[in-house]
């Protein structure tokens, strides 16, 4: 690798198509942040609608125009609403946005490498990624509305255009859209791969791969195994929408008219799409679990407590993620013993969740904490992943999702365990590697005030939605009047609303403190937050090929802060820490090889 | 005009946010300028750490006080004691962990707040530890699992030797159906291919099946109390589900398949209305319904009636299909049945002659005929 050569670079090159992966990095970067403020804006409109149903709003109709006669919200953008704003924050913003940006920029600064494996693989993988994101907003705008089948878009539904108007071209374009998604996940997923395996520097041996690595490069497996299950369930799906076939459908009477369609399966279909989605809770939480390992250890100034065993339950959720899908479909029809398999299954996952989250407060315990915008986002993230994390013990277990499938419990479930919990790590991450990225420091004081009011923000927003879950209300209502017994859920459903709006507008905070320190921001140190890791040791100032010498070579693991040796001195006098690249002292004893 | 007032009014609140953000930036210009934490700034953070443990209590706390009273209550159903009792056992063992984990995190965030100088403890591994934290959940899980997996099989063994009644739930864009077995408790074949809506044949039974004959399909779901019920779900178009909380029951309804659920009813209607805790919920319900009534909203006074809800998102008008269901005692149900009309007869298939009263009793509106292809 000799990507350092210099050669004329023009601002083609340099800004737009460009290889280099930390350029792609911030590509990601903002393109996830735009989709996020998209998927985020929406989720604010259609909570107004929730609390105050049938309410006319001036805001409805300059943002929903036809489809808010009169400032009233219609039923059928209610679901658009909510099926857009669900694709757009898993896949757009937590899984390309959250993964493409962190793998792009650590992989190759983290393992010690020049770029990825392939420079090439990696521009059209972003820019595949914001053709479909492309596609996805304009999808928006069209006639007949965007699709609005859920986000999870089970046939029948999602394929008769006779069953909403969204399955129409709304449908075609969501499709569309998800398969070129999945084509740039793969391309980005094998390159983050390949550069792991191969591309790591002298002395980085996999067990002495910082956490982030870890988490990120099995992310990929993930993705790599599940996306393109996804894409088979999106072709077969085309393929019944448009050609005919029967793989989903069967005996419908939809129209006044009896279809042709014999012999297919919904269920088929589920089984299809979980298999991905289930694995994709995970594609999205990894990253942000990995972030906050490093982020935890190095503002902890103490060594994240067991590596290994840290690195075996990101392994042993990969692979119990990939074996536990069922658990969406307890009440779809499926044989009750697959219920059963798959209740033991998703209940062992809580071992290792458990494992990572006593490890993190283990971490924590008799640390010397340093409280970054990145330490709070952090901390904030063990705490929603905790609280979201305890109710899966209930939704796993398919006697308990009996009654609760589908209700608002689980919305409250999923939003924190992987939602938040995701989101928070995509901001510890952000202010953490800002630096790196920008080569400025974000306001320290607007991070607080932003964690702050969002860490309340968000346990304001679902925490309530536990209890209106419990009494049964279904999620994807457009409203509850027609049913007196919800009568008493309508000022909770406000409270929720007023939390979500002010939480929603907090991020404005975060968007400032983001693109104003982009230019006016303090310059950064090479490495100011003290850390070990191998991307501090490279310049601020950004080059082709990361290092302006040699690379350098790696003689520790990532986690030595606050090592003593046996007079009680630190292994590098008058520092608390010693990055991967000094050599071992004397009669230094080693914990990882 | 208005239009153009809102987005003044969203640009401005916009701009304010981003300018109070301003001021607050210009106002931390102090002696330290630099962007990494101090002790200052650790030392806010901590205490906030504290307060936020605080906060999240008597937040969790006031949520299950006042929030509370939404659980649905008194289960209607004989496995619905065991589900509720698992559910209990399942929240205990959450609120638990919860309070212990989220303190233990707070309060160390206080505690080991970062200080200039102060050393923090080289502990990288402890094997012990680790054991605990694996095998203690292990264990709670796996008596978990045994409950719930007991409970389940239990729930989803469907046997039809104890002569159950055989109820048909029937899903279609946005409504729901009931067909009774009738007299020989077999339901007759259907298919949607055999609706004809022409002859009111809305639910594609098969004429020529003789058990198609003493069906019986109805706009309500009556049950007999203590009676075992097993209901066949179809569906017509899309997926719904059948949702029916104060049983603890769903199914989802499948286009293409027939699945399957099956409960035995314990509380009446009528004695589920004299329910203490439905008795205060109703109350409560009415109170906010007078109040509507009093801002002259349509709010008519609520009475408690158990309900059938579409649960899978099918539409449109998903948010509104919903079905009565009224538990009574075994006589009362049979007077009820023996006035609803058979399969035979609202089809002219026999002696009696088709009345247009049956039309009227299963298409309920306009809307719906419009959409079953009738106009």
């Amino acid at each position: 690798m000799s990507g350092h050569e210099h050669h004329k670079e023009t601002f083609v090159t340099k800004y737009i198509f460009s290889q280099d992966h930390k350029m792609i990095s911030k590509q990601y970067l903002i393109t996830g942040l735009l989709m996020g403020v998209i998927g985020i804006a929406m989720s604010l409109l259609f909570r107004m609608q929730l609390a105050w149903p049938g309410e006319s709003f001036k805001i409805f109709e300059v943002l929903l125009g036809k489809w808010a006669p009169e400032g009233v919200m219609d039923a059928n953008i209610y679901l658009a609403l909510v099926t857009i704003h669900g694709t757009i924050m898993v896949f757009f913003v937590l899984t390309q946005g959250l993964s493409g940006t962190f793998s792009n920029l650590l992989i190759p600064l983290q393992i010690g490498a020049r770029d990825m494996a392939s420079g090439f693989m990696n521009m059209l993988s972003y820019w595949m990624f914001f053709l479909s994101s492309v596609i996805m907003v304009g999808s928006l705008f069209i006639e007949a509305g965007p699709a609005a089948a859920g986000w999870t878009i089970y046939p029948p539904l999602s394929a008769l255009e006779a069953a909403q108007p969204g399955s129409g071209l709304g449908m075609t374009l969501w499709l569309t859209s998800m398969a070129i998604f999945i084509a740039s996940s793969l391309l980005g997923s094998l390159n983050y791969i390949v550069t792991v395996l191969n591309l790591r520097t002298k002395g980085m041996s996999m067990t002495r791969l910082p956490l982030t690595i870890w988490a990120l490069f099995v992310t990929a497996v993930i993705g790599v195994v599940s996306f393109p299950v996804l894409l088979s369930a999106a072709l077969l799906l085309i393929m019944d929408r448009s050609l005919g076939t029967s793989f989903f459908l069967s005996d419908i009477f939809i129209g006044g008219e009896a279809l042709h369609y014999q012999g297919g399966s919904p269920v088929l279909y589920e089984h299809l799409f979980w298999f991905l989605g289930h694995p994709e809770v995970y594609i999205v939480l990894l990253p942000a679990l990995g972030i906050t390992s490093e982020i935890i250890a190095t503002n902890s100034r103490k060594p994240i407590f067991g590596y290994r065993a840290m690195i075996l339950s990101i392994l042993a959720i990969a692979f119990l993620s990939t074996i536990v899908w069922g658990h969406h479909m307890f009440v779809s029809g499926m044989n009750p013993f697959l219920g059963s398999v798959f209740t033991f299954t998703t209940l062992l996952i809580a071992i290792p969740s458990a494992v990572k989250a006593f490890n993190y407060i283990t971490t924590i315990w008799k640390g010397n904490l340093q409280f970054n915008p990145a330490m709070l986002f952090s901390i904030g993230l063990v705490s929603t992943f905790i609280t979201g994390g305890l109710t899966g013990i209930i939704l796993g277990d398919s006697m308990l999702d009996i009654n609760v499938h589908d209700t608002y419990f689980v919305v409250a479930h999923f939003h924190l365990v992987m939602g938040v919990s995701s989101l928070y790590g995509m901001f510890a991450g952000i202010y953490h590697w800002y630096p790196k990225m920008f080569g400025r420091m974000m306001n320290k004081n607007l991070g607080y005030l932003h964690f702050w009011i969002t860490a309340v923000g968000a346990y304001g927003v679902f925490f309530p939605m536990h209890f209106i879950g419990l009494a049964g209300l279904p999620r994807r209502y457009y409203n509850n009047t027609n049913f007196p017994l919800f009568d008493e859920l309508q000022d909770t459903n406000v409270v929720i609303t007023v939390f979500a709006i002010i939480t929603g507008l907090a991020q404005l905070i975060f968007l400032y403190n983001f693109f104003k320190s982009m230019f006016y921001g303090e310059k950064a140190v090479q490495n100011p937050w003290k850390s070990n890791t191998l991307e501090w040791t490279t310049p601020v100032e950004h080059i082709h090929g990361n290092w302006p010498g040699e690379i350098p070579e790696v003689h520790r693991w990532a986690y030595d802060y606050s090592k003593t040796g046996e007079d009680g001195e630190y292994v590098i006098p008058g520092q608390d820490f010693a990055p991967q690249t000094v050599p071992l002292q004397d009669g230094e004893e080693v914990l990882h090889h | 005009m208005t239009t153009l007032l809102a987005i003044i009014v969203v640009v401005l609140v916009a701009i304010a946010i981003w300018q109070m953000s301003k001021i607050f930036e210009l106002s931390q210009v102090g002696a330290d300028k630099s962007q990494i934490a101090n002790d200052k700034d650790n030392k806010l953070n901590g205490y906030l750490m504290f307060a936020f443990l605080i906060f999240l209590y008597v937040f969790m706390i006031y949520s299950m006080w006042k929030w509370g009273s939404f659980l649905l209550g008194t289960p209607a159903s004989e496995h619905g004691e065991n589900y509720d009792l698992l559910l209990t056992i399942s929240f205990i063992l959450i609120f638990v962990v919860q309070f212990i984990t989220q303190a233990l995190l707070h309060y160390f965030a206080f505690k080991y707040r970062g200080e200039k100088g102060k050393k923090a403890l080289f502990f990288a591994d402890n094997t012990k530890l680790e054991m605990i934290w694996s095998v203690i959940p292990a264990l709670t899980l796996a008596g978990l699992i045994i409950f719930g997996l007991f409970s389940w099989v239990n729930v989803t063994t469907i046997t039809e030797d104890d002569d159950p009644i055989i109820v048909e739930l029937y899903a279609q864009q946005f409504n729901w159906k009931a067909r009774y077995a009738g007299t020989d408790n077999v339901l007759g074949k259907a298919n949607v291919r055999l609706i004809d809506i022409a002859k009111a044949n809305i639910l594609g039974l098969d004429e020529s099946d003789p058990y198609a004959a003493d069906d019986k399909i109805t706009t309500e779901l009556h049950l007999p109390v203590g009676k075992k019920v097993v209901f066949k779900m179809r569906s017509q178009d899309v997926l719904h589900s059948a949702y029916m909380p104060h049983f603890r029951a769903q199914m989802n309804c499948v286009p293409g398949m027939i699945t399957q659920f099956s409960f035995t009813p314990t509380v009446t209607t009528a004695d589920m209305r004299l329910d203490d805790g439905i008795v205060e919920k109703v109350d409560g319900i009415n109170k906010i319904r007078a109040d509507k009534r009093a801002k002259g909203e349509d709010a008519d006074p609520y009475e408690f009636d158990y309900l059938l809800l579409c649960n899978k998102i099918c539409g449109q008008s998903h948010y509104n299909m919903q079905m009565k269901i009224i538990v009574e005692t075994e006589e009362e149900y049979n007077e009820w049945l023996a006035t609803q009309k058979t399969f035979a007869s609202s089809m002219g298939l026999d002696e009696e002659t088709k009345t247009d009263d049956t039309l009227a009793q299963v298409i309920v509106s306009d809307e719906e005929a419009e959409i079953m292809g009738v106009n």
